[in-house]
């Protein structure tokens, strides 16, 4: 039980002590900790490495993946969830059983879907193929959610005179809360560790996620043998993933395997 | 309160299926067309050519590596990972202080495999990984290795790393399902005289039946791909010598650095046909051994 815990947590803590440490001291003595703390390392790695420029790529594309996402997906879950109307279980299926194919499989059209309408290596295209990805299990776990909320609150609306989309932008979505949050982090977690999408989908290095600049930063900066700055890299890029895992960690295990034994 | 209930509806469902149809839907259905031509991308110069690329992957030597490599993933990163996460579970589930245990096995499944890739590579770096200095600290000099370079050590050393980052979820998952089985049927078990093994073997085990087998259908999954990992972190990548190619880094480098298009979407085709045999032989298995 213990030496799992130590096998688990030591590459990782010897990786952001590493971030801390001068070249030398990495090569000479990898276990022992810096002498003094280097952290001209990070701002190096932020700056010269352009793990900055990543790190706000990485920002923009998942901020608006993960708003895009949610909007859709809520909206599609709770209309499926809340209107019974012909075909609408084979709406429902057609989201959620792409959930089960492999991205592999699709991936060279998927390549020329997104050249021939210009969207290649843009912000929008990896937007809108980052949302297109997520919405299915958004849909799939909202789904579930609305079906569970009560009738009578959004009658009582409907009553007083509200639209079909006023009650749900202002009565259904707050009482939903819970569950946006909770698709909301797995949401942000899975489309901040995007990777194969973006290596194919976005080949300007200027527009690089952070994923795709940390794999280009462990190639050229093993070339310099920037060993210090490469590790700086990797640790900012473990940082919003730490901060969220900290804030939520009882959410986000509670509900990874819920979905899991459904 | 019927009124505009089809214009909600086609405003709620519109955009989503516009997306779905056009980056998801149309994508995969092409695929399996694609597969069946010599397409190279230049727009116009497919040709249907049937079965050829099916009948050419059988004789790539390199792709035959990746079914290989995969294959082996597919029989050794399930059972390991199971039966670690099992142990685990089994452990905490009758000790104190688990919560803690439980959030540091869970934070690899966090990251992005990238990161997991950088950071391993580190590790086993031949001379200042934390892998070999360790190890040499130790006194155990000879143990150390070149362990993504040698070709018998590779394979493993990927595997091994897809196992550390998997446990945690699965001892989660274990837990709940361990949890959820009713105090009595311990006790009495306790009663009987069973040991810590035979309790296992005898309740534990036949209870958490169900996670082992969902357990088993998503790590399979997982074993069928492996790109990340084998692209950020082997030499080659894939190597040394096809020692690590997996079928999603011969898809990636046939398609968009070679670009033979319709050749790497059979590959894909193939990929999605191992994965729905695996998925229903497992789900399968799971039924025929339920009690009568």
């Amino acid at each position: 039980m213990f030496s799992w815990a130590v096998v688990t947590a030591l590459p990782l803590i010897w990786a952001v002590v590493s971030s801390l440490k001068t070249d030398e001291e990495i090569l000479n003595s990898p276990w022992a900790p810096p002498s003094s703390p280097r952290f001209d390392n990070w701002a190096r790695a932020w700056t010269a490495a352009s793990i900055g420029r990543y790190f706000l790529n990485s920002m923009i594309v998942v901020g608006g993946a993960l708003v895009l996402t949610m909007l859709l997906g809520s909206l599609v879950a709770y209309a499926l969830a809340r209107y019974p109307f012909r075909g609408n279980r084979i709406v429902y299926h057609t989201f959620v059983a792409a959930m089960f194919f492999p991205v592999f499989l699709a991936l060279v059209p998927l390549f020329f879907v997104v050249r021939q309408l210009g969207l290649l290596g843009t912000y929008p295209g990896l937007i809108l193929v980052y949302s297109a990805y997520a919405v299915p299990f958004t849909v799939f776990f909202l789904h579930a959610f609305f079906r569970t909320l009560p009738g009578e609150v959004a009658e009582a609306a409907f009553l007083d005179g509200c639209s079909h989309g006023a009650v749900f932008f202002r009565v259904m979505l707050p009482l939903a809360r819970p569950g946006l949050v909770a698709v909301g982090i797995f949401n942000f977690l899975g489309l901040w560790n995007q990777y194969l999408l973006p290596l194919v989908l976005n080949p300007d290095p200027d527009r690089y996620v952070l994923a795709q600049g940390l794999a280009a930063l462990s190639v050229s900066q093993g070339y310099r043998s920037d060993w210090s700055g490469l590790f700086a890299g990797m640790t900012i890029a473990m940082l919003p993933v730490l901060v969220a895992y900290v804030a939520f960690q009882r959410h986000i295990r509670a509900g990874m395997t819920a979905g899991a034994v459904r | 309160m019927r009124h505009g209930r089809w214009r909600f509806l086609l405003a709620a469902l519109g955009p989503a299926l516009a997306l779905h149809v056009v980056f998801v839907l149309s994508p995969y259905a092409q695929a399996f067309y694609l597969s069946l031509t010599d397409w190279t991308g230049v727009a116009g110069a497919a040709h249907y050519v049937g079965v050829d690329n099916f009948v050419r992957l059988g004789g790539d030597g390199l792709f035959l590596d990746a079914v290989r490599n995969n294959a082996v993933m597919l029989l050794v990163v399930p059972a390991a990972t199971i039966a670690v996460g099992l142990f685990l579970a089994n452990m905490l589930s009758t000790r104190k202080g688990s919560t803690a245990y439980q959030i540091v096995y869970f934070f690899p499944q966090m990251l992005s495999l990238v990161i997991i890739a950088v950071l391993w590579g580190f590790v086993y770096n031949p001379n200042t990984g934390l892998l070999n200095s360790g190890l040499r600290a130790l006194g155990l000099s000879s143990v150390a290795r070149s362990w993504l370079a040698e070709p018998s050590l590779a394979l493993p050393a990927v595997m091994a790393v897809i196992v550390w980052s998997s446990v945690g979820f699965y001892v989660v998952l274990f837990r709940a399902a361990i949890d959820g089985i009713p105090r009595e049927l311990f006790e009495a078990a306790r009663l009987d005289g069973a040991g810590e093994w035979a309790t296992f073997r005898g309740v534990t085990l036949p209870l958490v039946r169900e996670s082992v087998q969902v357990a088993f259908v998503y790590l399979g999954i997982v074993a069928l791909d492996g790109f990340v990992l084998v692209q950020v972190m082997t030499v080659g990548p894939g190597g040394p010598d096809g020692a690590t190619e997996v079928v999603g880094l011969s898809l990636y480098r046939t398609a968009f650095t070679y670009g033979k298009f319709g050749y790497a979407t059979a590959m894909g085709v193939a990929l999605f046909f191992a994965a729905l045999t695996f998925a229903v032989l497992a789900l399968r298995w799971g039924r025929d051994r339920e009690p009568a």
